[in-house]
């Protein structure tokens, strides 16, 4: 039988930062939705890739390049298969953030023009946010945003109306808020999109790292996500993409290993997916990113899942015992991933996560890369934990602790 | 005993001095804490080149609204010379706590947004 997620006996061990003393406290790490902490399987395989294996990728003829080549292309394949995917639409970006503005520069310059509109939600990361920003201001379309009701819910019956006006040529929208939790009705939504003729992009950077996911069967036109939320390293994002768009689009960021063939006055562009990576790709990244999707795979997604699930609703329970919490979001935990934002009468969310961490408890505070919808919710910033596959009981248990210890000392 | 959380500080996050509207003021300015969304605003009344009176508005956490509140205190009779060469250790020293990098902005906030009114320097404070 396998360990068990989440305490001490069970994957914890695997995580070397785990054992690191805090002024003789253990690490009590509940921001997971920022970034994950690292397994020892991928700090091993970044570092025995750097040690025993660098060199460029796809110039070399020596071994030792052959070597790279090899590793970097094996991680792209795992990273693919690990969601479903294809490995020649399955880009390697610096983050997240890059693969939207891939899609919002290469699609959207080409293919949205005045009189269009770009429809997001107030839910979304400013990551899904800008880039469609910048592209309605520079080519005079509308950016309009699908509200967020009093659970965080999207409502299916507004996209139908919006996609009804006619004039929708891209929906962008996250699987998971990073803020409210929510889990989004992904394959309604894309679908719907579809039928109307828009174009979808799928934030996934809060949902491949906690839950299974599935890129064809999703049915976006592109999902993308980041590493070092899954367990990765920084500096490496993955677009999936949908063949026929990609292999229509332009270029985004150009210059070597994204061509074909370089006269002095034109180029021709690589085959997929490397005409969307220009430059020396993330190679130690990848193969990084590579081991953290295998370890999760080892682990079992459905497994992540269910204890993510059973952990948040612990969380959530507990929470409300804490005297003038609020928790935004959907109540349920069954409709929300694992994280929870919530707000404390009489204390700032700064001091609430000052307050917790003097217990050693890292949560994060802040408009969370979310400001119009943290206007909407009617506050300036919110505190926010999260769990991910280490996380136990006794992880919420200390959060729990924290709070009603700060609330002392802010004589409530 | 709390560090950081100590009995003063608490006492002017819960009760601000000097917090509000001024009608009619002569100086404005409202600054934004990119790193948690927090605003602060200041209304400044000004008589003989001096700071006659003065209020913040806005919100945010223990750390910035104190800061707001002891150094309103403070800024009331300087002369607006002397508010251009307050620095970022004048702050700090008045708040008689320890700041942590990562709260200094918060800290800070206060003083960005009445040099700003004052001398048009919108930039953090030295």
């Amino acid at each position: 039988m396998r360990a068990s997620l989440g305490g001490p006996s069970g994957v914890r061990a695997d995580f070397p930062i785990f054992s690191r003393n805090f002024d003789g406290r253990r690490l009590i790490y509940l921001d997971s939705a920022a970034s994950s902490q690292k397994p020892k399987v991928v700090i091993e395989a970044l570092a025995d890739h750097l040690r025993n294996h660098n060199a460029n990728v796809h110039r070399g003829v020596y071994t030792l390049a052959q070597e790279a080549d090899a590793a970097y292309d094996g991680a792209r394949r795992r990273v693919a298969g690990f969601v479903g995917g294809e490995p020649e639409t399955t880009i390697f970006t610096k983050n997240a953030t890059e693969a939207i503005n891939l899609v919002a520069y290469a699609w959207g310059r080409a293919h949205v023009s005045a009189g269009d509109a770009v429809l997001i939600t107030q839910m979304e990361h400013h990551a899904n946010v800008i880039p469609w920003q910048v592209l309605c201001r520079e080519r005079g379309a509308q950016l309009r945003y699908l509200e967020v009701d009093a659970q965080g819910e999207l409502s299916l019956a507004a996209l139908d109306a919006e996609l009804a006006r006619g004039d929708v040529r891209v929906l962008a929208f996250a699987h998971v808020s990073n803020v409210l939790g929510t889990i989004n009705p992904v394959t309604e939504m894309t679908a719907r999109a579809r039928a109307a003729g828009a174009l979808t992009l799928v934030d996934g950077a809060q949902a491949v790292p906690h839950m299974p996911v599935d890129v064809q069967a999703l049915g976006a036109d592109f999902y993308a996500w980041t590493g070092h939320k899954a367990l990765g390293p920084t500096g490496i994002g993955v677009l999936h993409g949908r063949r026929e768009i990609l292999e229509e689009m332009e270029p985004f960021l150009t210059g070597g290993d994204m061509i074909a063939s370089v006269d002095f006055q034109s180029a021709t562009w690589n085959e997929l997916p490397y005409k969307f990576e220009a430059g020396t790709p993330p190679i130690a990244e990848a193969v990084g990113l590579g081991a953290a999707v295998e370890y999760l795979e080892q682990l079992g997604m459905e497994r992540v899942r269910i204890h993510e699930r059973a952990l948040s609703a612990y969380m959530l329970e507990r929470l409300a015992e804490v005297p003038g919490l609020s928790v935004v979001g959907p109540p349920a935990a069954e409709r929300r991933g694992g994280l929870a934002s919530f707000t404390i009468d009489g204390i700032h969310p700064h001091d609430v996560a000052e307050l917790c961490d003097r217990a050693g408890v890292c949560i994060r505070a802040g408009h969370h890369c979310a400001q119009p919808l943290m206007r909407c919710l009617g506050v300036s910033a919110t505190a926010r934990a999260s769990v991910g596959v280490y996380n136990d009981q006794a992880d919420v248990d200390a959060l729990i602790d924290a709070l009603i210890a700060g609330r002392e000392v802010f004589g409530l | 005993m709390d560090d950081l959380y100590r009995d003063y500080i608490l006492d002017h996050y819960k009760q601000p001095r000097n917090f509000g509207e001024l009608e009619p003021h002569d100086l404005e300015a409202m600054e934004h804490n990119p790193l948690c969304g927090d605003e602060l605003g200041v209304h400044i009344r000004v008589a003989d080149d001096r700071i006659e009176d003065i209020r913040f508005h806005g919100h945010g956490c223990a750390i910035s609204q104190a800061s707001a509140s002891i150094a309103s205190e403070e800024l009331k009779g300087m002369t607006l010379e002397e508010v251009g060469k307050l620095g970022a250790d004048w702050m700090i020293e008045l708040l008689g706590i320890p700041v942590s990098a990562t709260r200094r902005k918060c800290a800070l906030l206060n003083l960005k947004v009445v040099r700003g009114a004052v001398t048009g320097d919108h930039a953090w404070p030295a």
